[in-house]
Order: C-alpha cells, then structure tokens, then sequence
C-alpha cells in the first residue's frame, strides 16, 4: 500500500491517509478482510502522529470501509458495493462539473461532448476486440 | 505500569526564583505518545523539567510521574523507570563509553548492557575513547544511550537536539520515534528547535515567560491557525475576532488567523508551528 503524504496538499494528513486507504478500498488494491497496520504502527512508519492516524481511522471506520476488532486490529469492511457505486458517482459528477466549465470556451455543445463520449466509448470497445 | 492513562499529570504548579516565576502550569502528557515543550530561552522549560524529576521543589501545585507523586517517597525508586538527559551531557571527561557502563550497571538493577552496546553501535560510538575528546554531538548520543539503557517508560529530555547539525539531529528523532512503537514510552522533550518538534511530537505544550499559553495537539494547532498574507488595504475586511496576530510592513501584511473565522480561499498557505508560537509569543508581549 502507498500512501504519500504533501506538505503542499492543502489538506490534513488525517485527510490524505483517509483518502488513500479508502481509494485502495474502493479500488479493490486493499482486499476485503485485509488487515491495515495499527495505529501506532502506521504513525510511526510515516513519522506522523498517533492522534493523525487514529482520525484516519476513525474516518474510515465512520464511512463503514473498515472495521475494528478491539485488542486484534482494523479488518477492510466487506465491500458494500452501493458504497463504491456512490463514491464512483461523486467522482462522475466532479468530473463532469469540470467537463462543463471547460466545454463553453471550446465552444462546444451538449451534443458534441455526447458525442466525443460515444466516440471514446466505441474506440475503447475496438481496443477490447 | 500498563494500562495508565498518563505518563505525566501537572497541575497548577508554581516556582519562584528571585526574577523569575513559573506560574499555574498544568498540563499532561498521555501514555504513549511525545510531548513537545517549547519556549525561547527563560521560559520556563529547564525549571519545569528539573521540578519533574525532583530536582528542586514546588511552591505549589503537584506533579504525578508514571501515576506517582514526585513528593512520595515511593518516587525516587520509580526513577528507574525514567530516562533522562539533560543539555548539558555530564560524565566525568576520562570515563570512555566501556566504563560509564560500568557506572551505570552499578546505579540501575535494570541495566541492559545488550541494548548499551546495540546504541553505541548504532550511533557509532566508540568504546575506548575518553568522554573528554567526544564532539557535542557523540556526547548526546552517549547520553540518550544510557538514558536508553536501563529499559525507561518515559523519557524526559532537555534540549536533546541543541547545537547538533541536523544528520545528527534527524537520527535521534528516529530513535524517539521507535521508541515510541511501544505503546507504554513516551516522552516528553523540552527544545527551542520548533521543527524538530513539529516532526515528532504528537502535542506541544508552549511555556512564555513562565507561563503556559497552550498545551494541545500537533494537529488541531496546525488545522486551528492559518495564515494568510494580503495588501494592507485589505486587512479591514478581516474579521478582528478572527485575527490572532498580524506583522505589517510597508509592502504589505501577514495575519495568523483562526481558520474558522476567515473564508477557505483565504487560508491557503502552508503553515508550520513555528509560524504560530511567533506570532502568539509576540501577540503576548503586546498585550
């Protein structure tokens, strides 16, 4: 597992441990049943503080990715695959939104970025063949 | 000693010294983790240490080291469990590191010569050469090895990394930060190298003019703050409850604020602690 902490990323380090366990979760690198190092463990490793990984923790254990048995550690929650659908679907949208802004100064319409869309779409299932 | 919920509990401590006085200090240090006490030179940090081993005595208030009263007399045995290290290393000039340990197996019935020798060889030390003739550097080395030794739950440490260059300095912090692996170590550790404590300690407790103006953990401190730097025209537009110090100059303004207080735009810029203890420190002398 990487997890890459930036002083320039504006976030929280809690935040970004958060972000990229959950992105391995969700992206199915981190397996279901999985044990993640402890909180201790893992704060050491990246020389950051207890509290910061135990936030990250609890985080991930709030958006029901991880669960903890008490004395033995925290498993990888069973995917929950409406969790992943919701999360796949604030990722669409953010991308989207960021397809909207852009489309006007190109001067293009709805219609030619369904189209540009199609287009890919056709191109990846070529790919596939 | 499993199980405690802190390594160590002050409260409302006070210490008069003709000229200076550490007034109604209270704070502790959770099992388990690093405390960073910070302050410039005189604040109180050597005097609040020195109190913590029962070097010298209170006016008033208590101190509970590893769940004891530093006034009970059961203390001076649990000193065993208490690595310490002062600024200044102190081994008589022609003992080598071979005979300190000597010393030291007759002074701690837990002394463990195999973690001795792990140390001196880990922070290449060498066994014969007089204490004399050791660098600065060598000489604190020496020292947290010792402290290290004699199989501490707390390690208390007074300017550990000052006047060491920071390949030296880099190497303790890691040795800090393994110890602390084990969930019973923690330490606290006095400096006014604000960086080195911002990359180990888990809270920071800052001393000013023998009084304490917080103690609170690395991470809300640095998530609270923000600052923010603008044109001089703009600072009415800040919010006054929201600005806990500002530095202006002829070329424009640099504001700590709460983050709370000021739009997110604002508060973009990377903050480090050492940017917060200036400005509050200042702040304090102003007001």
């Amino acid at each position: 597992m990487d997890i890459i902490i930036s002083n320039a990323d504006s976030r929280p380090i809690y935040e970004q441990i958060y972000a990229q366990i959950k992105d391995g979760i969700v992206a199915g690198d981190l397996k279901e049943g999985e044990l993640l190092p402890s909180i201790r463990t893992l704060a050491k490793d990246l020389r950051v503080s207890v509290i910061t990984t135990k936030r990250a923790y609890d985080e991930l254990e709030k958006g029901g990715y991880v669960h903890t048995v008490p004395a033995k550690g925290c498993y990888v929650a069973e995917r929950n695959p409406a969790l992943v659908r919701e999360e796949y679907l604030l990722r669409i949208e953010e991308h989207l939104r960021e397809v909207a802004r852009l489309a006007p100064p190109c001067g293009l319409t709805e219609d030619d970025i369904l189209e540009m869309l199609r287009l890919m779409n056709q191109g990846n299932q070529g790919e596939e063949k | 000693m499993s199980g405690l919920e802190n390594a160590i509990v002050v409260k409302d401590l006070c210490k008069s010294y003709p000229g200076f006085s550490l007034r109604d200090v209270s704070f502790s240090l959770p099992a388990g983790s690093i405390l960073g006490l910070v302050g410039e030179n005189g604040a109180g940090k050597s005097t609040t240490i020195k109190l913590l081993m029962d070097a010298i005595h209170p006016d008033a208030g208590t101190i509970q080291v590893l769940g004891t009263d530093t006034r009970d007399p059961a203390f001076s045995r649990l000193k065993e469990k208490v690595g310490v290290v002062l600024d200044e290393a102190y081994f008589p000039e022609v003992l080598t590191a071979q005979n300190v340990e000597q010393v030291m197996k007759n002074t701690y019935t837990n002394w463990n010569g195999e973690t001795y020798h792990r140390y001196l060889e880990k922070f290449r030390l060498p066994d014969n050469k007089i204490f004399k003739n050791f660098s600065r550097g060598m000489r604190m080395k020496l020292a947290i090895a010792v402290a290290l030794s004699h199989d501490p739950e707390l390690l208390v440490l007074d300017e550990a990394t000052g006047g060491l260059d920071p390949m030296v300095r880099e190497e303790i912090l890691d040795i800090f930060n393994e110890f602390t692996r084990e969930e019973s170590h923690s330490i606290l550790l006095s400096s006014h190298i604000v960086s080195d404590l911002e990359k180990v300690c888990d809270y920071i407790a800052f001393l000013h003019n023998g009084r304490l103006l917080f103690c609170e953990e690395k991470d809300r401190l640095l998530e609270e703050y923000a600052i923010v730097r603008l044109r001089r025209s703009e600072l009415e537009a800040l919010e006054s409850t929201a600005v806990v110090g500002k530095k202006v100059t002829d070329y424009g303004a640099e504001v700590l604020v709460k983050r709370g207080g000021v739009p997110a735009s604002f508060a973009r810029e990377h903050l480090t602690l050492e940017d917060i203890i200036l400005f509050l420190a200042k702040g304090e002398d102003n007001a």
